[in-house]
């Protein structure tokens, strides 16, 4: 059942993934990213972690998907601008891909990850866990990443500004 | 049963998948998209380490992750605009500016 599980979701992922490499309309490619990225949500309520799996939901599928078809129907692309030069480098490109992708395959199979299911606690992956996570043993982090997210929404400022 | 390999395969399709978006495709937005989805690979493959580990280190890390990918974001595309703006192209062929 878990296993069918995976399945479905990995393979909306993937088709999802793929479907936006390979549309050459942004607008397609965006809306099948939402639905890939809506699967791994599925697949992190799986792996029980609850907090990454609101996080991707809302953060992923929602606010940064939102400003990527924001920005889509902002820019107002004609048909002329979305023809894309045919790539000569294609089959160069799958190529790689798939060599990469079949060393990880012989890889993985020489690792000695733990293979047998661990067992975890049933509050494993709660907010209130992973918050005081967050807030003890990683507070530093948590604080340069506030003052990087300041720095990026006066940054964003800027740029939007017409005159500097 | 869905084991810690089933993820980590998972986890590097969608990553290679990304990196073939990347270097195959011309529009700048997609590869803006393709580069998110390099960065959701990696954090399928944290979030399953996490809980084959039994640590949840691994989610916060993927909490950071998303809070810098968010700035990514917010910033890239409103680079995005300003170039469409003085170019009014969003192909990556058509920026040789610092190779003319």
């Amino acid at each position: 059942m878990e296993l069918a599980l995976f399945y479905i979701f990995g393979g909306l992922a993937v088709l999802g993934a793929l479907f936006m490499v390979a549309r050459r309309n942004p607008l397609d490619g965006a809306f099948s990213l939402i639905v890939g990225l809506c699967a791994l949500a599925g697949l992190y309520a799986m792996l029980h972690a609850e907090f990454v799996f609101i996080l991707q939901v809302l953060l992923y599928a929602g606010a940064i998907m939102v400003i990527i078809i924001f920005t889509i129907m902002l820019l107002n692309l004609n048909s002329k601008e979305l023809k894309e030069p045919p790539a000569g480098r294609v089959k160069f490109c799958i190529v790689l891909a798939a060599v990469l992708l079949g060393l990880y395959a012989f890889l993985s199979t020489l690792s000695r990850l733990p293979v047998k299911d661990s067992f975890v606690a049933p509050t494993f992956g709660d907010l209130d866990k992973v918050g005081q996570l967050m807030l003890s043993a990683y507070m530093y982090p948590f604080e340069v990443i506030s003052a990087v997210l300041l720095v990026a929404i006066v940054g964003v400022v800027l740029l939007a500004k017409k005159v500097i | 049963m869905a084991t810690i390999h089933h993820y980590l395969f998972l986890s590097a399709i969608l990553f290679f998948i990304g990196v073939f978006g990347v270097l195959f495709r011309r529009n700048l937005i997609v590869i803006f998209m393709s580069i998110e989805l390099m960065l959701n690979a990696v954090n399928l493959s944290f979030v399953a380490f996490a809980r084959f580990t039994g640590s949840m280190d691994g989610h916060v890390f993927v909490f950071f992750i998303m809070a810098i990918a968010a700035a990514e974001a917010a910033l890239g595309l409103a680079i995005l605009v300003m170039l469409f703006r003085n170019r009014a192209t969003v192909q990556a062929d058509d920026f040789t500016l610092m190779r003319d």
